[in-house]
């Protein structure tokens, strides 16, 4: 069969025009539990998103289909206009998404540099080198300034096992911005943080760069109001409101479901 | 005595970060130039027998289980199908090269005969690894010996190329150098360089980004595939870098002992692959030699044992069992585990501020 051709409509769309994520009617059901039905999300370039909901809402479940790590059970997912829906993880990941992970999954048995090294490696050729790297190979240097920027420089050789929780907490968010990533997907990342590391966190999620949008699933309202614009709520594997912050914070059905449920 | 690898606080892991520092000569710790001056130097005081049957042999099995330590160490797949490997990389020498059975072998040369053996070993390995790695832990272990004893009863029923019961005999190294390599100091070296070389490349791989990322495919290999690297392509292509190892074994396996038949790479000798890793510690390169030495030596001396205690000397594989229970219970990781404990204890005792680090 002859592909397809395709309309000057989408390869614009395709050419970077088109949404950062877009999730159409996405399900995903497990046995007879829906952890998503029929979600449709769109989030732009560059855009900031939190994702609030009550525990067992979907807001992992969510994730674990963007990335690829389960597959949605219908329903379709692009990503910057490209249909990834059946694509494996790493392939997403190529293409610009990150993700950090909500229990830190990092490699115990290695240094902080070579976790970095290897999130900078992921991303970019020579995956099977035999060559072991230099110092001052660019992708040293990028892995070196990434532990920097998440406050762990005098950290570079240790191992990952000996680093404190909030150490760990930081390392993974520095995989997360490996290499150039476009969009990212933050499973709280403030969890277990102290109001210091906290602060800092807010720091290091306000300050990247403008064209890395992100999502973010956070249970503290201070860390993630502080660094979402737009905010969606989700619950029993639906998103029933979408708002700017301020408008979900005083949405009496909002209040009612989550924040009163002892979590602000 | 310097020590083979200490992490210090400062140190850090990826090897080529101290090209500041000082040279790469300076930086080989002692214990590596005495254990090489004393391996160079063997023989002028060791015996033929020493030399070809102890340590040649050593030397061979170290390799074939330094392929599976190379897998279940860093790749955290206990593979039993390399024997098989090297046994195929075996056969491929008496099959393409020659042998004294003229109807089969095909009297290639020599330079043409090994890199194809090596090359059919490496592919029959790449195909055992994209079938292996579909599964994970005890059923690695399942489908990887189903395919070690496939193998053997294939090269056992199988006339037409294997040769059936009686397999290959006078299969001899290449007059090279117008050495005779399979006189005993030859041979000594012949292998002496190759697991050295084996060793080395392991060593060197493990710090290059085809082995680090397989290291976090060990660890966790949903984080791998969610920092872009394809899971499944990277564990099937470690299986092809550690089958060259245990093909360029089998082919030394093959010429010391002048003969191969299925037995060769029968189960009692895929499990003692197995043992002799795990006896040595699969946690760095240098255990399966050292694993592979202690079982040469059990091998070669326990029916003597037997004999002094008036039992007799065919029960030798009893006290093979016996070592081998003996060092797993109380030490699950190896020699190695033992011996890193043991320096643990005594760098303790001897600076209780050691922790600080100092000069080795």
């Amino acid at each position: 069969m002859i592909p397809a051709q395709r309309s000057i409509g989408e390869l614009l769309t395709a050419a970077g025009t088109s949404n950062a994520l877009e999730l159409r009617g996405v399900t995903r059901t497990f046995g007879a539990l829906a952890a998503l039905s029929d979600v449709t999300l769109t989030v732009k370039p560059g855009e900031r998103r939190g994702v609030l909901g009550s525990n067992g809402a979907g807001k992992t479940t969510l994730f674990n289909c963007v990335t690829g790590d389960v597959m949605p059970t219908s329903g379709t997912i692009r990503l910057f206009g490209e249909d990834v829906t059946y694509f494996p993880p790493h392939e997403r990941i190529r293409r610009g998404l990150r993700r950090t992970y909500q229990i830190s999954l990092l490699f115990n048995g290695l240094s902080v540099l070579d976790n970095v090294y290897l999130a900078c490696r992921g991303v970019s050729r020579g995956r099977f080198s035999l060559i072991r790297p230099r110092r001052s190979d660019a992708l040293m240097q990028s892995a070196f300034e990434l532990i920097e920027a998440v406050h762990l420089g005098a950290q570079a050789g240790t191992m990952v096992a000996e680093l404190s929780y909030g150490q760990q907490r930081q390392l993974e968010i520095a995989l997360a911005l490996a290499g150039a990533p476009r969009f990212v997907l933050f499973d709280e990342p403030a969890a277990g943080l102290s109001p210091t590391e906290r602060s800092e966190l807010v720091e290091i999620l306000t300050n990247l760069p403008r064209h890395i949008g992100f999502i973010i699933i956070e249970h503290d309202m201070d860390v993630a109001l502080r660094v979402a614009e737009s905010v969606s709520m989700m619950h029993n594997g639906r998103i029933f409101k979408e708002g700017l912050p301020s408008e979900i914070e005083s949405d009496p059905e909002v209040q009612e479901l989550y924040l009163g449920g002892g979590h602000g | 005595m310097a020590l083979a690898e200490r992490p210090g606080p400062s140190a850090l892991s990826i090897g080529a970060l101290g090209r500041s520092g000082p040279g790469w000569l300076e930086r080989i710790p002692t214990s590596y130039w005495v254990v090489g001056v004393v391996l160079l130097c063997m023989p002028v005081v060791a015996n033929d027998f020493i030399l070809y049957q102890i340590l040649g042999w050593t030397f061979i099995l170290g390799m074939i289980a330094l392929s599976l330590m190379f897998l279940g160490g860093y790749g955290g797949m206990v593979s039993l199908a390399q024997m098989s490997i090297a046994a195929l990389a075996g056969y491929m020498v008496a099959i393409l090269g020659s042998s004294g059975v003229q109807t089969i072998s095909l009297n290639w040369p020599w330079w043409l005969y090994i890199p194809v053996a090596i090359f059919i070993a490496a592919v029959f390995a790449t195909m055992i690894g994209a079938l292996a790695v579909r599964t994970t832990g005890i059923y690695t272990i399942m489908i990887t010996l189903a395919i070690a004893a496939a193998f053997f009863y294939f090269t056992r029923q199988n006339y037409t190329i294997f040769n059936g019961y009686s397999g290959f005999a006078n299969v001899v190294p290449p007059e090279l150098l117008g050495v005779n390599w399979r006189t005993p100091i030859p041979f000594y070296y012949l292998a002496l360089f190759w697991a050295v070389v084996s060793y080395l490349a392991v060593v060197y791989v493990a710090r290059s980004p085809f082995g680090l990322a397989l290291q976090g495919i060990r660890d966790n290999p949903r984080r791998m595939s969610a920092l872009g690297f394809n899971v499944f392509l990277h564990r099937v292509a470690a299986y092809t870098f550690a089958s060259v190892i245990a093909a360029i074994a089998g082919i030394l396996l093959v010429w010391q002992n002048a003969q191969i038949s299925p037995g060769t790479a029968g189960l009692p000798a895929v499990i003692d692959i197995l043992v002799i890793a795990i006896v040595g510690g699969i946690k760095r390169p240098i255990g399966p030699f050292i694993g592979a030495l202690i079982y040469v030596l059990l091998r070669t001396f326990s029916p003597d044992v037997l004999q002094v205690f008036g039992l007799p000397d065919d029960r030798f594989k009893l006290l093979i069992g016996v070592g081998f229970l003996a060092i797993v219970y109380w030490s699950p990781d190896g020699v190695l585990g033992l011996w890193d404990r043991w320096r643990a204890r005594r760098s303790r005792t001897r600076d209780p501020m050691a922790s600080t680090g100092g000069p080795s």
